[in-house]
């Protein structure tokens, strides 16, 4: 993992002291709340329903033990004892007061993290793959690219105040976990045949209300390049992006009137006069960092210990676990641990201090200390040895964290939905609790197989809607909560926006709605047929007949 | 005029909170002030910009209730779950009639 | 209006034209692109210092050939969360290498302040509520940065 030297960490802890200045400020009436919304929201800190909330940055959710220990601690301390994982990779504190919230900060300073940029019209915290380093396919390690657009876009004097917020993700795999496509740019991390690494940059994808994939507006990007290509985008954006309409603000609207083809070549254009300035990495800089994601010091391990077969053999249960939540690691004998945040009837994404504390301890115990939290909001122990595979289970078990519904129906993307949030306009988490109770059978959710459900409270789309294999988006209708659906949405390299099929409907209606489509599936599937490949088969025409059919 | 209360959030924690009678903040909606005419209620608005002026709450503003057996509840859910709490944390639920 | 300059508030020796306020002979004036393109000969001639004021959407290219002509350029930030003036100052700076004066108008606060600084502006008209002399303070509040940025030659 990355660990801050002494610029990152007195950078960290002057921002502490300036946002204390800021709050005190904001205390004695100095600024008011219209002055100091910008200021706060460019730390993270929101005013919800309820209360304040507090985003902290899990850059490219990357987490060692002791700083998810600090999480516990400050949920415990400042909070109400449990924090929410969001679909980018961060964290949330849904009731922090603010007076108190320069000494969460400060906390959180102690162990290299902070909330820079988890919120307002700047670039946000920087997402990538959740198995960076360990999964078998991957082409190169996105975490040093991620670490270094961290810092290149932390606290940036230029693009501090953009049309819009700004969102990047990095991937360095053919399979797409974090859904570059649909970000503001997404870097795919390619090898050229010179064996030089660079990036696929992708502009221009968003959900929210104008949701579409991006466009590849560079095929390859050399490595050394980034920087000052990303400069090149954002300068543009930043210029002509348009600020008289909050809905027409994110570069992907820029894209859309002024054509990729365009917008290409006024970047291109503006890379040529920066290119060979200091805006790219000094030359070392890459290396230095890509020193703290180095192999770990992996043991050499057969690929299958006959102990673990045995006790999968035993253990039903546990082989149910090992195959549904436990992928192939690089390194022989290893796994990648899935830990589920989605227990059946469960709150999507939530973590009780408890539950941080048995994750950091069994990190620290079986997995080099470190953690990943994945955009489906669910957490991931990285280097786990199969020998050990079992005795975590058995802990993870005992603290409602073992479901084995990885990819599966109940595994359940929401946004925290009308409950929390002042944007939202209808409940997501309770329609998720009902279509996971609905659902709860797992051998019957592993008969229907990969399916995943995102809900969205609001248009803004935190719930990924458009891109679930099944979308549910919150509407307000005269004050009653109503669900539009959309299907065949889908966030991987195949990228997709789910489409409408109809009027939206009622709350009470929506569980057994969701449960026709999904028997409207298995009815027309072919052998071993996925949801998504059925629906891209089939069109949402059977999906339809069936969904507003009431008995 | 609809029946309407005034609420927004303590600008120190954040914690939501309706006006009184003696021009006060509660976090009980029980407490509040109830308005049925347009004067009363612009004048308790104004009170309400004074207490954001003098940093005591934030985002005053009003919130349209009907009378449900012996309590006020608001009309819209939003606001409703503003009084309540989550609908998904019981445990965190507010006393909101007390 | 206060006028912050290295570090310290001065007085302004220099006067906002508006586009329909008659020039003189005598002071500096700042006036705007459009009386600049109109009036370009006219104030040429004058022996007088010029400076010119950007809207946020007037970009460093508009002028970069007319550089020479200025001893001060002020960027307007019309409402503060408006940035686009950031983008056209770093390449004043580091594009056009202009030296003189750069200066922030317009809605110009105390925790934009190091913003602007480190894309290049040296000067600030201060509008925010506190008394400025607090205000500089932001510019110390910080003094380490990931960014190679408003390298114009300062020391």
């Amino acid at each position: 993992m990355y660990v801050y030297n002494l610029v990152d960490q007195s950078l960290v802890n002057q921002r502490v002291q300036q946002f204390r200045d800021q709050v005190r400020r904001r205390l004695s009436g100095e600024l008011n709340e219209e002055e100091f919304k910008p200021l706060r929201l460019m730390n993270g800190l929101y005013l919800q329903l309820h209360a304040y909330m507090l985003r902290v940055a899990i850059p490219y959710g990357t987490l060692s033990s002791k700083q998810m220990r600090a999480l516990a601690h400050i949920a415990v301390r400042y909070d109400k004892g449990y924090g929410h994982f969001t679909t980018r990779q961060n964290l949330q504190f849904n009731w922090p007061k603010l007076k108190e919230t320069p000494d969460i900060l400060a906390d959180l300073a102690d162990v290299q993290m902070h909330a820079f940029q988890t919120s307002g019209n700047c670039i946000r915290n920087v997402t990538a793959d959740q198995y960076a380093g360990v999964a078998v396919e991957e082409i190169a390690d996105p975490r040093i690219t991620a670490e270094v657009v961290r810092q290149w876009s932390t606290l940036h004097p230029e693009f501090s105040f953009l049309p819009r917020k700004f969102k990047i993700a990095v991937t360095g795999s053919k399979r797409d976990r974090a859904a570059v496509r649909v970000h503001d740019i997404g870097l795919i991390i390619k090898i050229n045949e010179a064996g030089e690494m660079g990036y696929e940059v992708i502009v221009g994808g968003g959900l929210g209300r104008t949701p579409i994939v991006g466009v590849t507006i560079r095929e390859f990007l050399p490595q050394q390049c980034l920087l000052s290509y990303l400069e090149s985008i954002l300068r543009i954006y930043n210029q002509i992006g348009r600020r008289d309409n909050i809905y027409k603000a994110r570069i992907k609207i820029v894209i859309h009137e002024l054509g990729a083809k365009e917008f290409t070549r006024r970047v291109e254009k503006e890379w040529k006069t920066i290119r060979d300035t200091a805006i790219d990495l000094p030359v070392g800089e890459y290396e230095r960092i890509r020193a703290f994601f180095a192999p770990l010091p992996y043991q050499s391990l057969p690929k299958n210990d006959a102990g673990f077969s045995h006790l999968k053999f035993e253990n039903q249960d546990f082989s149910h676990w090992v195959r549904g939540n436990t992928l192939p690691h690089r390194q022989s004998g290893y796994s990648i641990a899935n830990i589920s945040l989605k227990p059946i009837g469960g709150i999507p994404g939530d973590a009780s201090a408890k539950q941080m504390e048995v994750v950091a301890d069994l990190a620290e115990k079986f997995s080099f200390g470190e953690i990943r939290v994945a955009h489906e909001q669910n957490l991931v122990l990285p280097h786990v040895k199969q020998t050990d595979l079992y005795s975590i289970w058995n802990t993870l078990k005992e603290h409602n964290l073992a479901t084995p519904n990885l990819g599966l129906i109940s595994d359940i993307i929401a946004c925290p939905g009308m409950d929390y949030c002042s944007l939202a306009t209808a409940r997501s988490i309770p329609l998720a609790q009902d279509i996971s109770n609905r659902f709860s059978n797992l051998r019957r959710q592993n008969d229907i197989g990969e399916l995943s459900v995102n809900i969205s409270g609001c248009i803004n789309a935190c719930g990924h809607h458009h891109v679930g294999h099944i979308g549910l988006l919150g509407v307000d209708r005269k004050g009653e909560e109503y669900y539009q659906v959309t299907i065949g949405g889908s966030a991987d390299e195949n990228a997709s926006i789910g489409e409408i099929i109809g009027p939206a409907i009622p709350y009470d209606e929506v569980v057994d709605a969701i449960e026709r489509v999904v028997e409207t599936y298995v009815d027309l599937r072919a052998k071993n047929e996925s949801f998504i490949d059925a629906y891209r088969r089939v069109g949402k025409q059977p999906f339809k007949e069936n969904l507003y059919v009431t008995n | 005029m609809e029946t309407k209360v005034i609420s927004a959030n303590r600008l120190e924690d954040g914690i939501v909170v309706y006006i009184t009678k003696d021009n006060n903040w509660s976090e009980c909606i029980s407490d509040a002030e109830v308005f049925n005419d347009e004067a009363a209620c612009d004048e308790a608005l104004s009170k309400a910009y004074t207490a954001e002026e003098a940093c005591i709450v934030v985002g005053s503003y009003l919130v349209e209730i009907e009378q449900k057996g012996v309590y006020y509840n608001p009309t819209k859910y939003r606001e409703f779950i503003r009084v309540i709490g989550p609908t998904v944390r019981p445990d965190l639920a507010r006393q909101a009639r007390s | 209006m206060s006028l912050i300059k290295n570090n310290i508030i001065i007085r302004d020796s220099w006067n906002h034209l508006d586009d329909d306020t008659p020039l003189s002979a005598e002071g500096k004036v700042i006036v705007s692109l459009k009386r600049w393109q109109s009036e370009r000969k006219l104030l040429m001639e004058r022996q007088e210092p010029l400076g010119i004021r950007l809207k946020s959407a007037e970009g460093a290219e508009m002028i970069s050939d007319d550089l020479a002509h200025f001893d001060l350029i002020a960027l307007e930030f019309p409402i503060f969360k408006d940035g686009r003036s950031y983008s056209t100052a770093r390449m004043l700076r580091e594009r056009y290498h202009y030296k003189g004066e750069l200066r922030a108008v317009g809605e110009v606060l105390r925790d934009q302040l190091q913003f602007m600084l480190r894309c290049g502006f040296d000067a600030f008209e201060y509008a925010g509520k506190t008394i400025p002399e607090e205000a500089i303070s932001a510019f110390v509040e910080m003094d380490k940065f990931y960014q190679t940025v408003g390298d114009w030659g300062r020391t």
